[in-house]
């Protein structure tokens, strides 16, 4: 373990020597995360909290990280893909289901059987737009060679044209997605018998997060099992070499933007269906715990990226205990400044060399 | 009808942004162009040196206007025109500002410069995030979101406020042509050399025994000043502020849409870029019909900033390579 800052490791192991310096430097490091697990059970309501905003997170950084990690792109229009997502499903519901099929939720849930309904069909149509988007924007530039930063701004301008378009056409006003309004799960926990906490759950964010599991083993499963997600990742790690063995790298990335954009869809749409209300602001907001998720896991690891967003979740509102909700995404950025000085290739990341 | 007096007007204010959004360019091209630094926190200095500036000449609270803020310099009445003849405090302030911006870009580059270049991204991202957060919520500061109004104007009083824009228009050019030639200047410097390497190739900057970190920070902190520096022209111009002003959308990538169109590498491709992209910003609200529609327009710009990427990927100037 190396921590970076040079200067300051210098002017410490001038004074105490290299010995001393990492005995200093593994008692700070053990003292941090004592004091970080003291303050996960000390506040067990706002961890259970963070724990499960990080899954909702977790739901579009796996997607993100996917194509951060095969196509080198930072896709600034993520978020705009996962509020495109929850429209179209919003469409779905407004005109090809029966409003009386809504009445009836599924189990503790506030959502009715028709959001099985509309999940795919809004999966499906980002999928397909973001296949689009890559033939007509990126893939030309992809041959180019284009740097990943101009990449990323011709996401930004994908980002900006698309939500101009979702507000042209549905407004923007707050949508109300569909739902019954259902009792949260409270449980009182007694912390060694020195403080009773109460910690309530709302019950959609429980299969909010039983969603992002799942769908994050399916995704490491679908790299690691399947000749196509080998050749994804083979792509993903050496474009000439992987040309060379005979993979359609086209293909591939055709088949990254599918998933990817599958995910952000399904990450909108669920994310919506937890708050009950869409805005049209709503994905690109989610945009920087989301890149904060991916970089904290490591760019292009499914489960690196699941790692992260309950890292930035749970740091997120465990630090509501004392600071500012408000202050969040600061908060982010300092945890995540901290792990990557520990760590500079995140969570599971591998230093590309 | 439009009528003339309020084209005039509008092409004045243009040219003031436009000026203003073309110093930050420069900056953000001695960063991305020159130095290969990817900074998309340009919001954090731009609204620091907008701050720096505004804190510094705002006069004490006063409570009739409900002002909630603790402390304002009130330099523009005690090095102003009243005082002292002529408005001193305003070179002094914009100084200040750099200086702050360089300061602050000093210490955090010092941590976070050696990342590799999507993760300092990210970190200059939080940065911008985390200082427009900080004047949101401490109200003691800079009245959080109701922002700074009222900031004192320089050479105030020689024309109608109505033509204010024409009065400061020749300050901006006079500080985007100094702000220019240093920097070209520079980038012809035997350091800027070094830098210019360092985007190609650090490895073998190093090797031939600069210190690239020192470098790479160096040019962190002097783009970073010239980014207060505009962040300080713009609070005065737009005479008051609030933080909702640098949310990343207009703080950060409008500018970095401004450098790809201009061209990145090169100074006078970066003021181009400004000038070009804000006309159409700014000249956007004047389409007739359903063209005209907000959304409709973010939508168009948004399709500009990708067929340009397309069409032009060098800008309208691009960069010329000194052969080797």
């Amino acid at each position: 373990m190396v921590i970076n800052t040079n200067a300051l490791r210098d002017a410490v192991v001038s004074i105490v020597g290299e010995r001393g310096f990492k005995a200093i430097e593994r008692s700070v490091l053990v003292f941090i995360f004592a004091l970080a697990v003291w303050a996960l059970i000390w506040q067990l309501d706002l961890t259970v909290n963070g724990l499960l905003v990080g899954s909702v997170y977790a739901l579009g950084a796996v997607g993100l990280s996917l194509v951060y990690g095969n196509l080198h792109l930072p896709n600034i229009a993520h978020g705009d893909y996962m509020t495109l997502g929850a429209f179209v499903a919003l469409f779905a519901f407004g005109t090809l289901v029966p409003e009386v099929w809504s009445q009836n939720s599924v189990g503790p849930f506030t959502f009715s059987y028709t959001l099985f309904i509309a999940l795919p069909i809004g999966v499906a149509f980002v999928a397909v737009f973001a296949v689009v988007v890559d033939q007509l924007v990126y893939r030309t530039m992809r041959r180019r060679g284009a740097l990943p930063g101009v990449m990323a701004l011709a996401s930004l301008g994908v980002a900006i044209a698309l939500r101009g378009f979702i507000q042209y056409i549905w407004g923007t006003e707050v949508e109300h997605f569909p739902r019954v309004s259902k009792k949260f799960f409270i449980w009182t926990v007694d912390l060694f018998h020195l403080q009773n906490v109460q910690v309530r759950v709302p019950p959609d964010m429980i299969f909010v997060a039983a969603a992002a599991i799942v769908l994050t083993l399916a995704t490491y499963l679908f790299l690691n099992m399947t000749k196509w997600g080998k050749a994804m990742r083979a792509a993903a790690d050496n474009e000439d070499l992987a040309r060379v063995t005979g993979i359609d790298v086209e293909r591939t990335n055709l088949l990254t933007w599918v998933i990817g954009g599958g995910m952000a869809a399904a990450a909108g749409i669920l994310f919506a269906t937890g708050q009950g209300q869409l805005l049209t602001i709503s994905g690109w907001k989610l945009l920087i715990p989301l890149f904060a998720a991916v970089v904290a896991g490591g760019i292009g690891n499914p489960y690196g990226a699941f790692a992260g967003a309950i890292f930035v979740g749970v740091v997120g509102e465990v630090s509501t205990a004392w600071l500012e909700p408000s202050y969040k995404p600061a908060v982010f950025f300092a945890a995540i400044i901290v792990l990557l000085l520990v760590r500079p290739n995140g969570l599971f990341g591998q230093s590309r060399s | 009808m439009v009528e003339f007096e309020g084209i005039i007007l509008h092409i004045g204010s243009f040219l003031v942004i436009a000026g203003i959004y073309a110093i930050i360019n420069v900056g953000l091209n001695v960063h991305y162009g020159h130095t290969g630094l990817f900074n998309i926190g340009i919001a954090a200095f731009f609204a620091l040196g907008a701050y720096t500036a505004s804190i510094l000449v705002m006069p004490p609270p006063n409570p009739d206007l409900y002002q909630r803020y603790e402390w304002g310099g009130n330099l523009a009445f005690t090095l102003g025109s009243e005082r002292i003849g002529f408005d001193l405090w305003f070179p002094l302030v914009l100084i200040a500002a750099a200086a702050v911006c360089a300061a602050v870009a000093y210490l955090v580059g010092s941590v976070t410069i050696r990342l590799r270049g999507d993760y300092l991204a990210i970190t200059t991202l939080g940065l911008g995030e985390t200082v427009r957060l900080v004047f949101t919520n401490e109200g003691w500061l800079a009245d959080g979101t109701r922002g700074l109004n009222g900031i004192p104007r320089v050479m105030d009083g020689l024309v109608d406020p109505h033509w204010y824009d024409f009065v400061f228009l020749p300050l901006v050019l006079i500080v985007l042509v100094i702000v220019y030639f240093v920097s070209q200047r520079l980038a012809a410097s035997p350091w800027g050399r070094v830098i210019l390497a360092i985007r190609e190739n650090e490895d073998t900057v190093e090797m031939v025994g600069k210190n690239a970190f020192q470098f790479k920070l160096q040019a962190f902190a002097y783009g970073a000043a010239l980014m207060g520096i505009g962040g300080a022209l713009y609070a005065f111009a737009k005479h008051s502020i609030t933080p909702q002003a640098f949310e990343p959308f207009f703080a950060t990538f409008i500018i970095w849409s401004m450098l790809i169109l201009g061209g990145s590498g090169n100074h006078r491709g970066a003021i181009l870029g400004a000038f070009v992209l804000w006309a159409v910003i700014s000249s956007s609200q004047f389409l007739p019909g359903f063209l005209g529609d907000p959304n409709l327009r973010l939508a168009v710009i948004g399709l500009l900033i990708v067929v340009v990427l397309l069409v032009r990927p060098a800008g309208l100037i691009p960069e010329t390579r000194t052969r080797t």
